[in-house]
């Protein structure tokens, strides 16, 4: 028959006979080769890649901090959009399906109204564990857009004009508000005042005076240096590491990845001096210095989205307060990569600063600061940066602690890789960036 | 009536008249094509094709009922602080928007349905052919054990697409029956207008079929390994359910990237502006690399084992 003949004398014959024949043992082995050779290739092509492509620091001009903290200071980037990872690990214990429970009972409890899934300040706090990819989109001081990845689901906030929106795509709600200047509570507008404050509003010193002030005020407590150059988001990046001098802080360093041609910060690192991997980690995996697409900034609920109004919550601004408090943290170091470093570093340093009008007293100074609360534990908030855990189920966190005593009489600790808590039994609590050897020797001294 | 009888019947005429020296290529597409008649003439095929069109259906009529009394579907639970932890993606949107329909259907076929149905055809490539017994008279065709399971395989995918396409249509119907249309915003907040929603929507359509790629090729694999078509069959569905269980379990989470279900979910990337290219990128490769490794082993299987039936 045909068929035969034509298979025969094509060039697939020995394919063909080679099939049809009862294969040899060795011939059955070199078959199974195949598949081996697939997998072979693909291991080596991840284990190699990464390899090679992480080598080869850029190679840039040498330059000094000083030169380039003004370079940071001088950047007048008011264009970019990019995609920003950040990774968390706080050593808190994952919150896991707890994180839900505990923003509609706990922390947004104050009012039905502001369960709202598109509430700003509710989201924040996912943010504490893991790793969520972000994006950004800047133009100017009126456009901004942040926006948080989820799976198969986005949450964003957009900043176009006067007017706030948080839009959250999984529920479908929406949350509203306006952005006067002047109000300076939600969450959400921090970072875009402080963009408007930056980089153009300090008209008055030159970025070289705002420099070597910063380094001054610094000096006697942190050590600010260049360490050699990195390549983040494909982009030529000189490293600036800041380090406390004094001994007994929790942080190790803190490194800025600043952009060599815009001076923008790229990235983010703050390693905690136990060692290990870092306690976040923010940094720009993909970022374009070129103006977003207008149709970015513009958002219209369509019909059938639950819209939450600001005034909504406003009845709950009290526990409002606390929230946002709790979010500012983590604000701040969104605003490193809006390009105020600056003034976070200042913020993080004296991270007690805005506390101090809520009946807390700091003891010590720079980085071993540490916070001290009288008003006994119940029921109050304990502080900015614990109120993650703490603030909200302080009952449960007990498991967590570990029993300290010293002349201050006995209480116990609560520790994460970055933030300690010493709470005693007579109500007082001690909280900073520190060890606990540090904290016990502070109540011991308050005594 | 064996395939290969079709097969040669469908070939003869474009041999007699040109005669090429070389294999004719239409001589491949004619195997795959009665094998794509054969398959889709097949009663199990068609009814599983039912099963797929009739999700969206459900799922249409039930946000029509849920939301009839004026509320929105998810969103509007308990406490709601969670942020629609219920029900598939987009299911929130659909009373809004009946294009959404397709992305939720998708999303709810995707995890087993789809991959399901595409193991049972895949499963029974070879296995039923040689449970059947007609394994052998296919060989007795000069087309080769290679070329065979290629067209096997071209078969399976081509059912990928046929699937994936009967529920996105099915979805867009009831939509457009039950909901209305128009302009839809995308997940990041973006307007995009009805027209770009189709096309999204199709493209959305053609990357869950690219998805089943993977699951294709290990089926057709499982498939070479048994002459019982129900045993692969039950092998290829089960190790899918194994693997998305896998998938859920979080100290296995330095595995999890190179299962071939992890990145499903990333077609949602398409809704987003602008497009969120990295987990759709990853998925497709993942699925290359399954459709390369399980292609190869089956490929070293099917043309060094020993036909029996």
């Amino acid at each position: 028959m045909a068929p035969y003949e034509e298979a025969k004398a094509g060039n697939r014959i020995e394919a063909g006979n080679e099939a049809e024949d009862a294969p040899s043992r060795g011939r059955k082995a070199a078959r199974y080769a195949a598949p081996a050779v697939v997998i072979g290739l693909t291991v080596a092509t991840i284990g190699l890649v990464p390899a090679f492509a992480g080598s080869g620091d850029p190679d840039l001009p040498k330059i000094s901090a000083q030169e380039l903290i003004e370079k940071i200071a001088a950047s007048d980037v008011q264009q970019l959009s990019g995609t920003v990872k950040i990774s968390t690990d706080l050593g808190l214990p994952d919150l896991g399906g707890l994180e839900s429970g505990l923003l509609s009972g706990g922390l947004g409890g104050g009012s039905d109204d502001s369960g709202s899934a598109a509430d700003p300040s509710a989201k924040l706090l996912e943010l504490a564990t893991g790793t969520h990819t972000v994006r950004v989109a800047v133009d100017g001081p009126d456009k901004q857009k942040l926006s948080l990845l989820e799976k198969a689901a986005e949450y964003s906030v957009i900043h176009n004009g006067d007017e706030v929106w948080a839009y959250d795509s999984a529920s479908n709600e929406a949350y509203h508000a306006t952005a006067p200047a002047s109000e300076s509570g939600k969450g959400e507008d921090k970072g875009e005042d402080k963009d408007r404050i930056l980089p153009g509003d300090d008209a008055s010193a030159t970025p070289g005076q705002l420099a070597e002030e910063a380094l001054k005020a610094v000096d006697d407590t942190t050590s600010v240096t260049v360490d050699g150059t990195a390549q983040v988001a494909g982009r030529d990046a000189y490293k600036l590491v800041i380090t406390p001098k004094a001994s007994g802080s929790t942080v190790g360093a803190i490194s800025i990845a600043v952009d060599s041609k815009t001076g923008t910060p790229l990235k983010f690192t703050l390693t905690p001096a136990s060692g290990g991997a870092a306690v976040v980690d923010v940094g720009f995996v993909d970022v374009d210095f070129g103006k977003p697409a207008a149709s970015t900034f513009d958002f219209t609920p369509p019909k059938g989205t639950k819209v939450t109004e600001e005034g909504g919550t406003k009845a709950s601004e009290d526990t409002d307060k606390a929230e946002n408090k709790a979010g500012e943290d983590f604000a701040k170091d969104f605003d490193k990569e809006f390009g105020e470093d600056l003034k976070g570093l200042e913020g993080h340093e004296g991270a007690p600063d805005g506390l101090e009008d809520d009946g807390v007293k700091v003891i010590g100074e720079g980085w071993n600061s540490i916070a001290m609360f009288d008003s006994g534990m119940e029921g109050g908030v304990p502080s900015a940066e614990s109120s993650p855990d703490a603030g909200a189920f302080g009952g449960f966190l007990d498991s967590f602690g570990d029993k300290a005593s010293g002349d201050f009489g006995s209480g116990t600790v609560f520790k994460t890789r970055l933030i300690n808590a010493l709470m005693t039994d007579d109500g007082k609590l001690y909280v900073g960036a520190v060890t606990k050897d540090a904290l016990v020797k502070a109540a011991n001294a308050q005594q | 009536m064996s395939q290969a009888e079709q097969a040669e019947t469908e070939a003869a005429p474009p041999r007699t008249q040109k005669a090429p020296p070389r294999p004719n290529p239409l001589w491949t597409l004619s195997l795959f094509r009665s094998e794509l008649a054969i398959t889709f003439r097949r009663w199990r095929t068609l009814a599983l094709l039912a099963v797929l069109a009739a999700v969206p259906i459900v799922v249409g009529i039930a946000v029509k009922i849920e939301t009839s009394d004026g509320s929105s579907a998810a969103g509007g639970g308990p406490g709601g602080g969670g942020g629609g932890g219920g029900g598939p993606a987009f299911i929130s949107q659909i009373s809004n928007n009946g294009l959404f329909l397709v992305f939720t259907a998708l999303a709810a076929t995707l995890p087993f349905f789809l991959p399901m149905a595409i193991g049972v055809i895949a499963g029974d490539a070879i296995a039923g052919e040689s449970s059947a017994g007609t394994l052998r008279y296919l060989l007795v065709a000069p087309a080769g054990r290679t070329r065979l399971l290629l067209t096997k395989y071209a078969t399976t995918l081509t059912f990928c697409l046929v699937a994936t396409l009967v529920v996105a249509i099915s979805a867009l119907t009831v939509g457009a029956f039950l909901f209305p249309l128009g302009d839809l915003m995308t997940i990041s907040g973006t307007s995009i207008s009805f027209a770009e929603g189709l096309g999204r929507a199709l493209l959305i359509a053609l990357v869950v079929a690219a998805s089943l790629i993977g699951v294709a090729a290990l089926g057709l694999f499982i498939s070479t390994l048994t002459s019982s078509g129900i045993a692969a069959m039950a092998t290829t569905v089960g190790l899918l359910i194994t693997v998305q269980i896998l998938d859920q379990i979080p100290q296995l989470s330095a595995l999890q990237p190179y299962f071939f279900s992890h990145y499903w979910l990333s077609f949602a990337d398409l809704m987003r502006e602008p497009v969120y290219w990295d987990d759709l990128v990853k998925n497709l490769g993942i699925q290359a690399l399954y459709a390369a490794v399980f292609g190869a082993a089956a490929w070293a299987r099917f043309t060094t084992k020993d036909i029996t039936a």
